[in-house]
């Protein structure tokens, strides 16, 4: 039996204002070469200059992770040729990281500790389009100069599961500190894998490096390739290549990139235009004062104080938009366990967007509102789904829609025996009936009187009193 | 008018304030002498056409030229390289921007060795330039146009770049005091990097006072360059002490010094003796290896500044078949032979199976160094030794041997490596009439320092009388009345047959 080993590099984009080493917006959206400067397009006698919205960025992402910063750090050149690297080598930490030894957590089955060996900052490259019609390559260099850490862990994965679930955690946690912007599609968060495969008790295998895999899809199934690919390789008693490899999302394989022989020597030196980068404990105390409750914890406190069920915890809190408008419908007083079910199977109906809670359908005081009518009665559930979609499309609270629409709870006793009696009355055949023991008719009846008050009245009061009819206990 | 162009610049800056002449005039003055002689010296690769309105400031009116790998907004900036012949600088270097802000203008580019690579400006692949003493011989390098338009009178100041002595060289060869201030008192944003950790802005001037005004002005703090040092400029004057402490001076290697240069340096030393300085003698260990140490730590890191020179974004581009084809065939026509050498030599040196051996033990043989120097410093105020090994030799004759020429920089590079402020000092001229200089140099930061001790030096040995009674350009000269100065003029141009 083959056991897999996996370790992740994962490149993730810095929310930032500005470039990691100039004042040009970091916004790669807009329309081509129009966020560059001297600086990140490469101009002759350019310098760089860090950022230090960036290296706070990087410190929270470290501090989350668990990791020891080094008070010293410094930068270093990475020089290799391609017509989107404008100065001909990437600034990055290669030889002294900000820093290392950290770990997350994961919970597949039980709780796992998966190490993180490093992690360090460099810039982004800009983006090359091929016109394969024209045979021309244009280049649009916004991207350029664009904030990245790269975390690397250690090669603590043993399934491509486990991986999928590292990188589910990983993004999670760095949207929730607000580091980066998760986006996996676009590439401001990009996922490498290298995986080996080794007999128990047995020096690692040749690992090999998977590039690009930006879906959690995508990880496990090249995982998964490559697992077979590397076991049948192994079986037959041939080696494993020392490679970098692509997925191709068509046809479900892994194929080779590079080879060994092709690796390129990327010359790193210490980079001479920056100088030491020195993190001062107040810096680091300072970063971690503006850290958010991290997802795990969050999940936690869900199902003590608020008494969810931990799946429900764990759907909730996967979105930080999402987790924070419910925390404000409960801080405002919708009762904890309701707001979660209405959120999660109501108010996500009327949702759209991948992040919907990011400009939420209606706003938390309208939503507390609703839960708490309902709560105390005021309202009944049918009546509370009924106008949802027009508190969410009129933007009006509960209590001004229920005030304009005239709906009025039948809630006294008497005016629900009134209502039963006068509807009832109207269908003798079926009260007959069921007096002549067609007892299953009472859910019908039942319905007929809520549907007569639009629901209006409490479906409770309402059976017990068509039982009281039924019963003939009113004539 | 035409002799304007023998002021020096605090002559300027105080004709314009009386009113003795106006910066038009001034300007056409410096245009006539280029014109009239730089066909043959070759100092400038490009002209500025006309004067642009000037601010007020302690430089108003000041003349700086410019080394063509400084930017200066809307003027070429060539590199010496055919990469990079027909761009135009899009924005200020940091040192152009505060020149202008103080009233100062850029009269020209001034040619060099390629991408600041050599010691003789025979490397340019766009002009040759002369030396004003004798033209068939070099002005030295690599900012030899900047030194040669200061020595014959078409600029009072001019800017270089000062790696392993790019400065300080030419500066002696041409008869002039040249300065490479302390490693980040001078930012370096816009000039164009050959070796970031070594390429330090320096000034070539007739006099240290021109020196000082211009250095005050365009030195400092800028936060656009990281190495830039924070520490703040110390123009005021400090009293001499009672007691004068010893200045230490270099003990002259056993080979490789011109025996004029050797027998000039005792009768040098004793200038500074006649100003009351005891002196003792100093060895430096590994003096001797620091060649060898800067041309791989400046080589890899030329490698990689020159990395952006790729053909894709501006200048020079070979048209190829394939992006990789491209590279090979813009940076093989683009770069002329000895930049190609060094960007070889630095690529081999950063290789995963050099590294250690190169550029790594490089990196610590500089420690060294560094660290003799400090220990050096710690005790001496001044340390007094030769500029160059060599006087001005003549085109061509070390061209061939590259070796020969790296060793011109033999005294100025190992202060380079470790950051130290150096000013060579014009001191006598040759049998053959060709200038000899020496170099100062200071512990950190202790620039204006040494340069107020170059004035009692100027005071003494009269560097700026001897240029002007070479190029006939006596003090008689802006004082006479208009019609005498057509004269003057007229002689000037015999200067140079």
């Amino acid at each position: 039996m083959w056991k897999t080993v996996i370790g992740l590099e994962i490149h993730a984009q810095l929310l930032t204002s500005t470039k990691l080493f100039c004042s040009c917006p970091a916004n790669y959206g807009d329309s081509p070469n129009s966020n560059v400067c001297p600086v990140c397009f490469g101009l002759p006698g350019a310098l760089p200059v860090l950022n230090g919205e960036a290296v706070r960025q990087a410190l929270r992402a470290a501090l989350l992770l668990n990791c020891r910063i080094n008070r010293t750090s410094s930068f270093d050149r990475k020089n290799y040729f391609y017509p989107d690297l404008s100065k001909g080598y990437q600034i990055t930490q290669f030889f002294h990281p900000y820093a290392e030894n950290g770990y997350m957590e994961i919970e597949v089955g039980g709780t796992r500790r998966i190490g993180i060996t490093r992690i360090h900052i460099e810039e982004d490259a800009g983006k090359s389009f091929h016109d394969e019609e024209r045979g021309e390559t244009l280049v649009d260099f916004n991207r350029c100069g664009t904030p990245l850490i790269e975390i690397v862990s250690e090669p603590d994965l043993e399934t491509p599961e486990e991986a999928a679930e590292y990188l589910r955690r990983l993004r999670e946690l760095l949207v929730y500190a607000g580091v980066n912007d998760g986006n996996l599609e676009e590439g401001s968060l990009r996922c490498d894998a290298n995986i080996s495969l080794h007999r128990e008790g047995e020096p690692l295998g040749t690992r090999v490096e998977i590039k690009n895999l930006n879906s959690y899809r995508f990880l496990q199934r090249a995982l998964r390739y490559e697992q077979e690919r590397q076991a049948e390789l192994l079986e037959r008693g041939e080696e494993v290549g020392r490679e970098t490899r692509l997925f191709d999302v068509k046809s479900n394989r892994t194929m080779v990139m590079r080879t060994k022989e092709q690796l390129l020597d990327y010359r790193y030196f210490p980079e001479p235009d920056l100088g030491i980068l020195r993190i001062e404990e107040e810096e680091i105390r300072l970063a971690g004062s503006t850290l958010p409750e991290t997802p795990a914890l969050k999940r936690e406190r869900y199902v003590r104080e608020y008494h969810l069920s931990a799946d429900d915890a764990k759907i909730l809190v996967s979105s930080p938009s999402q987790a924070a408008f419910y925390e404000e419908t409960v801080k405002l007083g919708a009762p904890p366990v309701k707001a979660a079910h209405w959120l999660l199977t109501e108010l996500l109906q009327h949702a759209s967007g991948s992040d919907p809670f990011l400009t939420p359908p209606l706003t938390p005081k309208a939503f507390a509102d609703l839960l708490v009518s309902l709560e105390k009665g005021r309202i009944t559930a049918p009546m509370a789904k009924d106008i949802l979609p027009e508190m969410i499309e009129k933007g009006l609270s509960a209590t001004e829609l229920i005030a304009k629409k005239g709906i009025a709870l039948v809630d006294s006793p008497e005016a629900v025996k009134a209502m039963v009696k006068g509807v009832l009355e109207g269908l003798r055949p079926e009260v007959e009936r069921y007096r002549a023991g067609e007892t299953k008719l009472l859910g019908f009846l039942i319905g007929e009187v809520m549907k007569s008050c639009k629901g209006a009245a409490q479906p409770k009061t309402v059976n017990q009193t068509v039982r009281e009819f039924l019963e003939g206990k009113e004539e | 008018m035409t002799l304007l162009c023998s002021l020096n610049a605090r002559e300027i800056v105080s004709g314009l304030r009386k009113g003795l002449f106006s910066p038009q005039e001034l300007f056409h003055s410096l245009r006539e002498r280029t014109a009239s002689l730089d066909g043959e010296i070759g100092a400038f690769l490009s002209r500025n056409k006309e004067l642009a309105p000037l601010a007020e400031g302690p430089l108003k009116g000041v003349p700086v030229a410019m080394k063509d790998n400084i930017l200066a907004h809307g003027m070429p900036l060539t590199c010496a390289s055919k990469i990079l012949e027909n761009y135009v600088a899009p924005y200020d270097a940091t040192v152009v921007a505060r020149l202008k802000q103080n009233g100062g203008w850029v009269p020209g580019k001034t040619n060099m060795d390629e991408f600041a690579m050599g010691s003789s400006t025979e490397n340019s692949a766009l002009g040759v330039t002369r030396n004003p003493w004798d033209l068939s011989r070099v002005p030295g390098g690599s900012s030899g146009g900047s030194a040669a338009a200061v020595a014959s009178f078409q600029t009072p100041l001019a800017l270089g770049s000062d790696t392993g002595g790019s400065v300080r060289q030419p500066a002696t060869f041409c008869g002039l005091y040249g300065f490479k201030p302390t490693y980040g008192r001078i930012s370096r944003y816009g000039l164009v990097a050959f070796a970031s950790s070594l390429d330090q802005i320096g000034l070539f001037g007739r006099n240290p006072e021109d020196i000082s005004l211009l250095f005050e002005n365009i030195a400092g703090y800028d936060p656009l360059d990281s190495t830039s040092l924070r520490e703040p400029l110390r123009p005021d004057r400090d009293e001499t002490p009672k007691n004068l402490p010893a200045l230490a001076y270099l003990a002259l290697p056993d080979e490789g010094v011109d025996p004029e240069i050797r027998e000039a340096y005792p009768r040098f030393l004793k200038v500074f003796q006649e100003m009351g300085y005891p002196l003792e003698e100093v060895r430096v260990s590994h003096w001797e290896y620091a060649l060898y140490v800067y041309y791989v730590i400046a080589s890899s890191e030329a490698s990689s500044n020159l990395a952006r020179f790729d053909g894709i974004r501006y200048g020079f581009r070979s048209p190829a078949p394939s992006v990789d084809a491209l590279y090979d065939e813009t940076r093989t026509k683009g770069f002329g032979p000895e930049v190609r050498r060094r960007i070889l030599l630095g690529t081999f040196s950063l290789g995963a199976g050099q590294y250690d051996e190169y550029y790594g033990k490089a990196f610590q043989v500089r420690n060294l160094i560094a660290a003799e120097l400090r220990d050096l410093f710690s005790k001496y105020p001044f340390l007094l030794l030769p500029s160059t090994p060599d006087t001005a030799f003549t085109l061509g004759s070390k061209s061939h041997d590259p070796v020969k020429m790296y060793y011109s920089d033999f005294f100025t590079i190992p202060l380079s490596l470790a950051g130290y402020p150096a000013l060579s000092l014009p001191f006598c001229l040759s049998g053959q009439g060709l200038p000899i200089g020496f170099q100062i140099a200071a512990p950190y930061l202790n620039d204006e320092r040494m340069l107020r001790l170059a004035s009692r030096y100027e005071g003494i040995v009269g560097g700026e009388e001897t240029l002007k009674k070479r190029f006939n350009l006596g003090d008689e000269a802006f004082t006479a009345p208009p019609e005498s100065v057509h004269n003057k003029d007229n002689q000037s141009e015999e200067v140079f047959p």
